[in-house]
């Protein structure tokens, strides 16, 4: 069963973080990839550009309208994903528990509905 | 007519009693074969009703549990297939079950009392809401019905009954699984387990609203899990929890005087406290505190194994209870296990000792708006001839407290410090 790990945290962080503290954090998380691609979890994943970039489109009565920022403007926000292949629950939370941001932020584990 | 030497027929009431003792384990057995649980529950209903049918005329078979089991596996693979006229799908999955539960159906003891385990931990599971976790557990391992699940926690029964539907649906749809906790895992799912026992012991022994001092129902089914638990699995919290409850259950009868008011630890008549159960919680602490592990729940058993203990009031061994209370802080600190310690500082040092401890705790704004809180100030005051400010205590705790008998012992409190200053 796949399931998706949307990785929040706050942003202000990677921005205040030491060069080498930021390094290390990538040194975690290229290990970590490579640990779940050797374990079979991993199907996908990537960083996102930070919330300045983003842009929320809606279509009312036909017409689109966009706006500048992320959907909700929260304490945490989204930086990132994985998909993953876990057995269940418990196997996603393993691996939920050892993305690198967890320590500091939060993961939502989300499973992927199934489309037949 | 009947042959000789066969078995008598079982009356309803045989049938009964098996249905009491088996239908929760047979009912985590067909969860795991059938891997969910509206389809195992409708197996069990099956499997009872074709026992009801069948035993009658043929007995009892020799082993009534296996039997429910296979002819529960059995008539929820027979409605797929009838079902599977209509939905293709269900086909697929009638043969898949067959193969797949076929294999997993050795009926050796251990396996199924593991089932029971993994029904606790599935029930329990930190990825369902607090909320659903106890009325699941309450459902689907103690048995009991959504009405009384409802009655107990004082909820409309509709609200009880949403709350075990999405958490079925949570179940299946994260697909949460139905197995015991890996040892890596387990102290922190072990802990969630035992909050959802203690919760629903705590919820029957001091109802947080109302008038009904003790749901005893829900008391014994808490000791109940505690039992299974520590059969289960005897580690020294799981033995400390069982031995809390036993303890606090011991003393059930004489908290209470027949007008339905309260009576507190010290005034209360010792000689109605349940003796055979202090001693098997007493025995229980003993085992826990040899493990060298104990953790929350066994050092709050410690003490009350203590108060179990004492042959009256004045026996008390105070210290040993400030001691242990220091240890527990230690190791859980939180404000209401200060508060306690603040009152058996109390009772080992004189009242001013303790009082100083709880304005502490009030003066960093802790606990304010906590009934008991109060109350012990106002107690505390009283003990050390602080009339006024123990009145004002009284009044604040008045204000705060929800439930008719603590409210009444608070009241009469306050009643005699008008009369006598």
């Amino acid at each position: 069963m796949r399931y998706l790990c949307l990785i929040y945290d706050e942003e202000s962080l990677w921005q205040t973080r030491p060069k080498a503290e930021a390094e290390q954090l990538f040194g975690e998380y290229r290990a970590f990839t490579e640990g779940i691609q050797q374990s079979g979890h991993y199907v996908g994943g990537n960083p996102l550009q930070p919330t300045p970039t983003a842009s929320t489109v809606r279509v009312r009565n036909g017409k689109v309208s966009t706006t500048d920022g992320p959907f909700a403007e929260t304490k945490e926000q989204l930086g990132g994903y994985y998909l993953i292949e876990a057995k269940d629950l418990n196997d996603a939370i393993q691996v939920a528990s050892r993305i690198p941001s967890a320590k500091t932020g939060s993961i939502e584990v989300r499973p992927i509905m199934e489309m037949k | 007519m009947t042959d000789q030497g066969e078995v008598p027929p079982p009356g309803q009431g045989v049938i009964d009693a098996i249905y009491r003792a088996e239908s929760r384990r047979v009912l985590a057995t067909l969860i795991r074969l059938l891997g969910d649980f509206d389809l195992a529950e409708e197996a069990l209903h099956d499997a009872f009703l074709a026992a009801m049918e069948q035993w009658p005329r043929t007995g009892v078979p020799s082993n009534p549990r296996a039997w429910l089991v296979s002819t529960g596996r059995f008539k929820a693979i027979d409605g797929l297939r009838k079902r599977a006229r209509f939905d293709a799908a269900m086909a697929d999955l009638a043969d898949l079950l067959e193969t797949e539960s076929a294999e997993a159906l050795a009926p050796g003891a251990e396996l199924i009392e593991d089932d029971q385990l993994r029904l606790i931990f599935t029930c329990c599971h930190p990825a369902l809401p607090p909320d659903a976790r106890v009325a699941l557990t309450l459902r689907e391992v103690c048995g009991l019905g959504t009405e009384e699940i409802a009655h107990a926690f004082l909820l409309p029964a509709p609200t009880v009954a949403q709350r075990i539907v999405r958490a079925k649906a949570k179940i299946r749809d994260a697909r949460i699984p139905y197995q015991v906790p890996s040892r890596p895992e387990l102290p922190d799912r072990l802990d969630t387990v035992l909050r959802v026992i203690y919760l629903v012991f705590n919820e029957g022994y001091s109802a947080s609203s109302g008038e009904a001092h003790t749901r005893h129902d829900l008391c014994s089914e808490a000791i109940r899990l505690g039992r299974l638990l520590v059969a289960l699995l005897p580690d020294a919290e799981t033995m400390g929890l069982l031995a809390l409850m036993l303890l606090h259950e011991s003393r059930s009868a004489s908290r209470t005087s027949p007008m339905g008011d309260m009576i507190l630890l010290e005034a209360q008549d010792r000689s109605r406290w349940n003796r055979p159960q202090i001693a098997e919680g007493i025995a229980l602490v003993e085992r826990a505190l040899a493990t060298r592990k104990v953790g929350p729940y066994a050092l709050q058993a410690a003490i009350a194994a203590l108060h179990g203990e004492a042959t009256d009031a004045a026996a008390t061994d105070w210290r040993e209870i400030a001691g242990l209370y220091s240890v527990l802080y230690r190791l859980a600190p939180s404000p209401v296990v200060e508060l306690n310690q603040a009152v058996a500082v109390a009772m080992r040092d004189g009242p001013e000792a303790g009082l100083s401890r709880i304005d502490t705790i009030l003066a960093r704004g802790d606990l304010a708006d906590y009934h008991l809180i109060h109350a012990a100030k106002a107690d505390l005051c009283r003990r050390s001839g602080r009339l006024v400010e123990a009145k004002a205590s009284y009044v604040m705790a008045l204000g705060l407290v929800k439930q008719g008998p603590e409210r009444r012992y608070l009241e009469a409190r306050l009643q005699e410090l008008d009369q006598n200053g």
